[in-house]
């Protein structure tokens, strides 16, 4: 019974998994593009791989510079905020009314905060440039990331932080040396979390920047698909690239994504 | 929650005092205890300025924006005249609106409905010992992990019209080939079809947690009366797994909504505005016809449809629970 389940199980996420298994494969078939892909890539061509890194290098470059970036932001505005908020001892005054709008910001649309962004971004000179996006992509993390790591921060036990807080240490010590330690585990789903939203940013990308100086990877393979490209090799070789970081994420931090899956919605 | 009475009195946090009044800690006097409150909003005021940049300033940007009336002489002359309600008059009784609204609707509705039922199934059938089990559990979140852009250019290409894989899939089971993302009856289920497969793994992460938390001695207690299968599910599972569907279904609403680049990558939103969405359209409007005015309009109509809809379904849940309870 246990095998038959297994069994089936490994057919489910066969099919759910088939497109990328056709993206692997169709970036395995060479530039020489057939009409029809063949099913399986039984000779090896990666004429699409040197034609994505030919092309697409400097793009792949701006997308991490721009994700470790937001990373970075989100993080140090996103981990401070958390502890001031994770004080139930100490409640913060308007704490409760912060934490619901950051559930409320959730809920409006990527469009609305590109609109209204970029006629901001415009009168200070930020359409364009690799500052105004890591900015811009730090916000789709920074709600998340807080609510996270401040359910973490709750459970550390009080009794820790009076304890040192007896010893004379201050706040922003106590924050330093024992929470930010402690808490770990929740930094490193923060940052996996913050690295994806930013590296699959494409609205920021789309509406903030003209498409020529700054390009990141998602813009430009969106250029690529909207140009009625024959060459399907070199764009699913770009697309398998531009997936490692997801794929990698998942092999090394599977139990914190799926924690934080979970933890950042329904807590 | 209630918030403690000092928290109305205004009083800005005094750095100079702000090592004293911590280290005084336990048995502090009142004054002390509020101003090491105060102190945590040191922690909190980066976060708090940066919510108000990169969320309050554009929403309000967005409002006062749908206003006025741009053009794109506006870059020019920086004049944009204070127009009313005009711009959404002009939403709501263009030819287009009709169409977007039920295709926002189906889309949503359908894309929701689809990925609900198979996240559930995909739920309960891995809520099981087996082997492989935490392995195949973790495979199934790869689509959610892959940027929307990548997906939609693999599904293009599976779409195409003569050489794409789905077609052939198709034609080898002796079905004809279904013209995906060109036959303006299709595109839209086309699309959906996309949205569905990367949202599966989200709801199916979710509700398996719910499943998880279902003390399992219901389930035996519930066998020894007969109680087993399907009767199961509708007597224990379901009722007990309902507070994680609303959240599911409250968020798998908001961020299914708003959903543009599966739809501009896919489609573009046609052919001829038939997959055109209340977010593709604003999306059109603001930034392909300059229309910051209209497209603001339409972009809060979402905004207010959104907030609308997550309201009543909470207020549903909680009536129900209420009469439950």
């Amino acid at each position: 019974m246990s095998a038959l389940r297994t069994a089936f199980g490994v057919v489910i996420v066969a099919v759910l998994l088939f497109p990328v298994y056709w993206m692997v494969n169709t970036s395995l078939q060479g530039s020489e593009n057939l009409l029809s892909t063949q099913w399986f890539p039984f000779q090896v061509d990666l004429g699409g791989y040197r034609e994505a890194i030919d092309s697409q290098l400097g793009n792949l470059g701006t997308s991490l510079v721009i994700a470790v970036g937001a990373v970075l932001v989100c993080l140090a505005v996103s981990a401070p905020a958390a502890y001031g908020l994770s004080r139930t001892a100490l409640p913060l005054p308007g704490g409760a009314a912060l934490l619901t709008l950051l559930v409320i910001t959730q809920m409006i649309p990527g469009i609305v905060i590109a609109n209204g962004l970029y006629s901001l971004y415009n009168d200070v000179g930020l359409i364009d440039s690799r500052i105004g996006l890591i900015l811009a992509d730090a916000s789709l993390g920074v709600p998340f990331c807080i609510l996270l790591m401040r359910s973490f921060m709750t459970n550390i036990p009080s009794s820790l932080i009076e304890a040192a807080k007896i010893d004379g240490a201050s706040e922003l010590r106590l924050f330093w040396s024992i929470v930010l330690p402690l808490s770990r585990n929740a930094l490193v789903t923060a940052a996996v979390f913050a690295f994806l939203f930013a590296w699959s940013d494409f609205l920021f990308a789309l509406t903030l920047t003209t498409g020529q100086d700054v390009v990141p990877i998602t813009l430009s393979m969106y250029t690529f698909i909207g140009a009625h490209t024959q060459s399907w090799a070199a764009l699913m070789a770009t697309a398998t690239i531009a997936s490692i970081p997801a794929a990698a994420l998942l092999v090394v931090a599977q139990r914190y994504i799926a924690a934080g899956v979970t933890g950042g919605a329904v807590k | 929650m209630s918030t403690p009475a000092s928290t109305l009195e205004p009083g800005p946090v005094d750095p100079d005092t702000q090592g004293v009044a911590v280290t005084t800690a336990q048995g502090a006097p009142r004054g002390v205890l509020r101003r090491r409150r105060w102190t945590m909003w040191w922690f909190v005021l980066p976060a708090a300025l940066y919510m108000l940049a990169f969320f309050a300033v554009p929403v309000v940007n967005n409002i006062t924006t749908s206003f006025r009336e741009y053009t794109t002489a506006t870059f020019y002359t920086g004049e944009a005249p204070f127009v009313g309600f005009a711009n959404y008059v002009d939403v709501v009784t263009s030819r287009t609106f009709g169409r977007i609204t039920f295709n926002t609707a189906i889309f949503t509705l359908v894309s929701l409905a689809a990925t609900f039922v198979i996240g559930l199934a995909l739920a309960v059938y891995f809520n099981a010992h087996f082997r492989l089990n935490a392995v195949l559990r973790s495979l199934v979140l790869l689509p959610w992990l892959l940027p929307l852009i990548i997906s939609s250019a693999v599904w293009r290409r599976m779409m195409e019209g003569t050489s794409g894989v789905l077609n052939e899939l198709l034609g080898l089971v002796g079905l004809g080939a279904v013209p995906w993302l060109t036959d303006p009856s299709v595109a839209l289920y086309s699309v959906i079809i996309v949205n569905v497969w990367v949202g599966i793994p989200f709801v199916m992460v979710i509700l398996y947690g719910g499943l998880q938390e279902i003390p399992q001695d219901l389930y035996e207690a519930a066998s020894l009366d007969g109680a087993t299968g399907a009767r199961a599910f509708r007597r224990i599972t379901w009722p007990l797994l309902r507070p994680v569907v609303v959240i599911v279904l409250m968020l798998g609403f908001i961020y299914t909504i708003r959903v543009l680049d599966i739809v501009l990558a896919l489609t573009g939103g046609g052919p001829a505005g038939a997959s055109d969405t209340y977010a593709t359209q604003a999306y059109q409007l603001s930034f392909r016809d300059f229309q910051f005015g209209t497209g603001a309009a339409l972009s809060n109509i979402l905004i207010v449809v959104t907030l609308l809809v997550a309201a009543v379904q909470l207020r549903a849940n909680r009536r129900a629970s209420d009469l439950a309870g």
